[in-house]
């Protein structure tokens, strides 16, 4: 999905967009294009004149076609500049809308007046919301849906670009399934959630693609600037006029227009547009699919995170790290009870048990091998499974009882059974709780045996992480299951500045209220039916894709790859986006001072000999340098366009020194740069003129 | 040479040192705190319950403004019509005459907008009524409506969210008891007690070394002086302004001038720092202000202290300096400080003719006015730099990749809309005067006025020019001092400055006023390590920036054309 920023399919379709877009209508969405516009009118009309008619005031034909030329030459690098953001973004689209191609769908005709749950083959197109259909191994999904019946394994590569097929079954948090992707394996029956045309993916694409793209609010406050820039401009260029006629000295049109087109802020005006689509297109590249141009801006903004522990702070599942037998029993006893106790155990903590258990004592076993070696032992094998009663599991065996569980469960067990908690046991669960692992006690017979320790592991690179989101400016804030004690530990070993612990899902609602309500944003991540309220109530909600549908209705950004880390580069990108915009603000403002230093000793020099001492950059001719000077004004667009498209880089190193290094680079920059640039080109004309 | 620079660093330090008691107590007077001016309280209690005022009425941004414009409008309509009777009206020992209906209209906008453009007299132009109650009385209330709107804007920024920007009535009625009446009186004491007349008798005669019998107008000068200079107003009393002798007697009382002007902008600098809290957002401000002041200042002094150009030519030493237009008694360097200070701030009231001032310096008096927010008048100069501030604030915030917030409150596009607007006028009205001036002197210097454009001019071609573009600058700096060699009582001068002084002054107050009101509406947003710190030295720096680029792109051209065109040809 990667495309270099001039890949020559993109050059192409981009530079007929340049011409397209010379259409008034659309140059007048960006005031400070549209005044160049008009003043290349002039220039044209200029030029036509000074060809017909030989008037020495309005300037020789060659120069005056020339600045027209350069003028044009203006326009179109900027229309450029955002068709060629347009075309990546279209680019990226195109590949997602391969997957939007029609395929043929299993509909279901539901038990009705007339059908009897029929199946038919029909269109994608044709599907609304709230059809059925089915699909087995070897289908595309047509449309994005849920899944009501079933479990499937699909390769949701075409969409994330991630190999590794998922799956997703019908019920809970993973039942959502996506149009285009391939189901691998096994039956499932699907409901239509989205109306033909109105998914996710399709509002996204024309969000790339420009259509629909709305200015948001500090693009709008910034073309605000910008245009009173632009009016102190033509106050400064109409003014000139008068002020001229006192000095009596004559000024061109053609000068007068490339005065004007050099101060105004052509660089960011002509580049505006283009620094937002790019914004929503890196979005994209990340996988992330964004509503609106203005969920990543504020993402920027973010002072709160809300992160799940598990997948996103620790490593999936919590894994046995210790077997921690009572006094009486020796260790290889108890790891093999602990074995036995787990043998039917399918979650990842039960078969962590039995890995470890593997690998003590020496060399490693063969899991499977070593569990039958041990019910071998044994004879009538009763396997018990973990109900919320009980809240424990184990197996029963001709005379022997095992059992596993929470501490508090299997104390009930053993105290009913008239037998004692061993001290020891009780001690070594409030330590392996305070270092934030999670204690399962084991039984066999009602006799206390042992504690396991479960660890949370967390993921490499993590504090690292939240200590770049601290410099930034954003409280990470994790959100668990865990008990406090385990909770706290873990939020300090991976740095989270706060946890909400034993969190119910209106938990998370009402601490994003909570936060909200003291001025600060909220950006979370979720993926459940139950996140869907704190989703929507954050300012930026992040639904995974393979979360339910109602999660994702209620996020303002889907994110592709499911990966809960995602956040971070959210928060990243809605930084650059801002960042961008100012640093070229600034360097284009800044620009204008050489160029006064350029053209205003260019057009009094004549008449007020005396202003040749402004003349520092020693042009050689007011033509040359009034000529200079537009040129540097036109080259400068594309020149940065790589910039704007990549975005300037953002580096948290605190406000002050952000701004410290951004005004350096492009102010100073700014300042300077026009001033090499401007004397170049005049050095080079030289060669002509 | 020594002694003069000494002079004015010493100037400049007691100034600084008696700004921060003062600050300290006017923060303390509008908090409410108890002060040593509480004695005041039953005459305030007396003009709120005579005025019909509640005092302690919450106002929000809106209706502190239409308080504001009301009251200010009512006081034009006054002054006009005073000056226009003022020949039938008593205490006119001299019998000077009535104002033209275009003069009352400049002399009554000049007074209320804290301008203090004179085209007139003093002497022959006002009797000693309109010098007492209108042109006094306007000093008084036009420095207490820019403090006023200044400590509105306090009121928003000091609360996390607020409507309220305080009672108009209650700050402005307290600016004056507890301010400028006190001082102005101890400094016009001074002022009496250093031979500046306080009589209501008609002019005296003397007899000259020459033997001419030469009638010398007088009035009660001292009290006006003291406040023209405490309020930042500038008008003098008599024509020759602060260089007259009888308006700034000695070198001391030029002191006390050149204090009496700039202590009341820095105190509100230090002001803001304990009423809203935030000291070191008040302290970089004043550090940045007097750096850009001392930018102008430096160039000033060198140019003024090492004499014209032109004179060195010929081959004439000048150990005094350029001593053209300046009186012996200050000699160049206080003239040369006072000529940035009273242009800074928007006193406008002069010690020397800054018309004859060397091109340098009058490029740097035409910037102070151009910026006019380093320290600036009473209440406005911080108003003025607030509207940079929410430039700075909105470009660095951007550059640091977070919605630009200012304490804790979000500026967004309807601020910098106001913003940019008072941003683009000050461009408007001086480049815009300028050339319609430029345009008549150009194209129809014959036209058949009382004055003909081409006679509006002393001199010819910079200068002249440059004697326009000051004009409008001075007006809409609303400074009022001038480049005097420019024929300016006349209908085009009278009704354009006009003009340009009324939407200068109110644009601009209403402009900051609005946005603060707005700002502080918003939900308050507390501050995060990602937070543009604008208290910081970098956003100082930054805002400073803003100041200079906004202001050299706006006027580059024209001041190429005027006084740079004239040093570089002084140079050469």
């Amino acid at each position: 999905m990667k495309a270099s920023t001039f890949a020559p399919e993109l050059i192409k379709p981009a530079l007929a967009q340049s011409f397209i877009k010379l259409n008034p209508r659309s140059m007048f969405r960006n005031p400070v294009m549209f005044t160049v516009e008009i003043g290349t009118l002039v220039m044209l009309v200029v030029t036509i004149y000074s060809y017909t008619v030989k008037d020495k005031t309005i300037g020789n034909f060659g120069y005056n076609l020339t600045i027209f030329i350069v003028l044009f030459l203006t326009l179109l690098f900027a229309n450029f500049a955002e068709a060629i953001a347009e075309a990546r973004g279209k680019a990226q689209a195109d590949s997602l809308r391969k997957t939007r191609e029609e395929t043929p769908a299993k509909k279901v005709n539901l038990v009705g007046e007339i059908f009897t749950n029929e199946i038919e083959i029909v269109s994608s197109s044709r599907l609304q919301k709230g059809d059925y259909f089915v699909c087995d191994a070897g289908d595309i999904i047509p449309m994005d849906g849920e899944i009501v019946e079933g479990l499937a394994t699909i390769d949701e590569s075409a969409i994330t670009g991630e190999s590794a097929p998922v799956i997703r079954e019908a019920g809970g948090d993973k039942s959502s399934v996506t149009g285009g992707t391939k189901v691998l394996s096994d039956h499932i029956k699907v409901r239509v959630t989205t109306e033909p045309g109105e998914s996710f993916l399709d509002k996204m694409i024309a969000l790339v693609e420009g259509a629909s793209r709305q200015k948001t609010p500090n693009e709008i406050a910034l073309t605000i600037l910008l245009a009173s820039f632009t009016l102190i401009f033509i106050i400064v260029c109409v003014t000139l006029k008068p002020f001229a006629d006192y000095a009596n000295t004559t000024i061109s049109i053609a000068a007068f227009i490339s005065l004007f087109v050099c101060l105004i802020p052509t660089t960011i005006g002509g580049l505006l547009s283009a620094i937002g689509i790019a914004g929503m297109d890196r979005a994209l590249r990340a996988n992330v699919i964004t509503k609106s141009g203005k969920a990543v801006e504020t993402a920027g903004d973010i002072d709160t995170l809300l992160l799940d522990k598990t997948g996103t702070i620790t490593i999936g599942n919590r894994k046995a790290t210790h077997f921690w037998p009572v006094k009486e029993i020796n260790s290889k006893s108890f790891i093999e009870t602990c074995v036995l106790a787990s043998v039917a155990d399918e979650t990842p903590e039960g078969k962590s048990i039995v890995e470890l258990a593997a690998n003590s004592n020496g060399s490693p076993k063969n899991i499977d091998e070593y569990k039958q070696m041990l019910l071998a032992k044994h004879t009538a094998p009763k396997f018990i499974e973990f109900t919320a009663e009980t809240r424990s599991s184990g197996v029963d065996f001709e005379n022997e009882k095992i059992r596993k569980g929470a501490f508090d469960a299997i104390r009930n067990q053993v105290t009913k059974a008239g037998n004692n908690i061993p001290q020891e046991t009780e001690e070594r669960v409030k330590t392996i709780a305070s270092n934030g692992g999670t204690p399962l006690v084991v039984s066999k017979n009602n006799q206390v045996q042992g504690v396991i320790e479960l660890q949370d592991i967390i993921k490499p690179g993590i504090s690292e992480r939240f200590e770049r989101l601290r410099k930034m400016g954003v409280k990470t804030v994790m959100v668990t299951g865990d008990n406090p004690l385990t909770a706290k530990y873990i939020a300090e070993k991976a740095g989270v500045d706060d946890f909400i612990a034993e969190a119910k899902p209106e938990d998370k609602m009402n601490y994003i209220k909570k936060e909200q309500h003291t001025g600060k944003l909220v950006a979370m991540m979720g993926d459940g039916t139950n996140d869907a309220p704190a989703l929507a109530q954050a300012d930026v909600g992040v639904a995974m894709n393979s979360g339910t549908q109602a999660a994702k209705e209620a996020g303002n950004m889907v994110d592709l790859d499911n990966d809960p880390t995602k956040l971070i580069e959210i928060v990243e990108i809605g930084k650059q986006l801002l960042i961008t915009r100012g640093t070229i603000t600034t360097f284009s403002i800044a620009n204008d001072v050489a160029k006064y230093f350029a053209i205003v000793p260019a057009l009094f020099i004549t008449s007020i000999p005396a202003l040749q001492a402004m003349n520092i950059m020693h042009l050689k001719s007011p033509e040359s340098a009034i000529l200079s000077a537009v040129i540097f004004n036109a080259i400068i667009i594309p020149m940065l366009i790589p910039l704007s498209l990549r975005g300037v880089s953002y580096k948290p190193i605190g406000s002050s020194a952000l701004l410290r290094r951004n005004l350096l680079i492009y102010g100073l920059g700014g300042l300077v740069a026009p001033f090499i640039g401007i004397k170049m080109i005049d050095m080079l004309l030289g060669v002509f003129m | 040479m020594n002694t003069e620079l000494a002079g004015v660093i010493v100037t400049f330090i007691i100034t600084v040192l008696l700004a921060i008691p003062l600050g300290r107590y006017i923060a303390k007077v509008f908090a409410g705190e108890r002060t040593l001016t509480d004695f005041m309280n039953p005459v305030e209690k007396f003009i709120y319950r005579f005025c019909g005022i509640d005092p302690q009425k919450e106002m929000n941004w809106k209706e502190f403004l239409k308080a504001l414009l009301t009251i200010n409008m009512l006081w034009l309509v006054y002054a006009f019509f005073t000056l226009l009777f003022q020949d039938k009206l008593p205490l006119n020992p001299d019998g000077n005459p009535a104002q033209t209906p275009d003069l009352a209209f400049n002399t009554a906008i000049s007074f209320l907008v804290n301008c203090d453009l004179q085209h007139y007299s003093g002497e022959s132009g006002v009797t000693y009524l309109t010098q007492l109650f209108v042109v006094t009385f306007l000093q008084f209330v036009s420095a207490a409506t820019g403090i006023a709107a200044l400590v509105g804007v306090f009121n928003a920024l000091k609360e996390k969210t607020t409507n309220n920007l305080g009672n108009f009535w209650q700050i402005f009625i307290k600016t004056i008891t507890r301010i400028l009446l006190p001082i102005s009186i101890v400094i016009a004491i001074i002022f009496i007690f250093n031979g500046m007349p306080s009589s209501f008798a008609g002019k005296d005669t003397i007899v000259t070394m020459q033997g001419d019998t030469v009638g010398v107008s007088r009035g009660p000068v001292a009290g006006m002086v003291a406040i023209k200079h405490l309020g930042t107003n500038g008008g003098g009393w008599f024509g020759a302004n602060s260089a007259h002798p009888l308006e700034n007697p000695n070198y001391f009382t030029g002191m006390i001038e050149l204090i009496a002007q700039t202590v009341i902008p820095i105190a509100m600098l230090f002001a803001m720092g304990l009423y809203i809290k935030r000291k070191k957002f008040a302290y970089v401000i004043f550090g940045i202000m007097t750096i850009g002041m001392l930018c102008l200042l430096v160039p000033t002094m060198v140019s003024e202290i090492s004499g014209s150009p032109a004179i060195s030519k010929l081959g004439v030493s000048q150990p005094t300096g350029a001593m053209e237009g300046k009186e012996v008694r200050f000699g160049p360097a206080a003239s040369g400080y006072w000529s940035i200070i009273t242009t800074v701030i928007s006193t406008g009231s002069v010690n020397s003719m800054h018309d004859s001032s060397m091109p340098v310096s009058g490029l740097m008096q035409m910037l102070g006015m151009m910026i006019n927010a380093f320290y600036g008048g009473c209440g406005v100069g911080i108003l003025n730099y607030y509207i940079y501030i929410i430039i700075a604030v909105f470009i660095s915030g951007l550059m640091v990749g977070r919605t630009p917030e200012l304490m804790g409150h979000k500026v967004e596009a309807r601020e910098v809309k106001i913003a940019a607007l008072v941003t683009l006028l000050s461009a408007f009205l001086i480049k815009g005067g300028a050339a319609l001036a430029a345009y008549f002197v150009a194209h129809h210097g014959d036209m058949a006025w009382a004055v003909k454009p081409s006679a509006w001019l002393n001199n010819p071609s910079y200068h002249g020019f440059s004697e326009m573009l000051y004009e409008f600058t001075s007006a809409n700096a609303n400074n009022g001092s001038g480049f005097e060699g420019l024929g300016d009582n006349n209908i085009f001068w009278n009704v354009s400055t006009g003009f340009v002084l009324i939407l200068a002054r109110f644009l601009p107050i209403i402009g900051p006023v609005a946005i603060a009101g707005l700002l502080a509406k918003k939900k308050f947003v507390p501050e995060s390590a990602g937070t543009l710190k604008t208290d910081s030295l970098t956003f100082g720096m930054m805002t400073m920036a803003v100041i200079l680029i906004i202001n050299a792109l706006s006027y580059f051209p024209a001041l190429a054309l005027g006084p740079i065109a004239e040093a570089l040809r002084g140079a050469n």
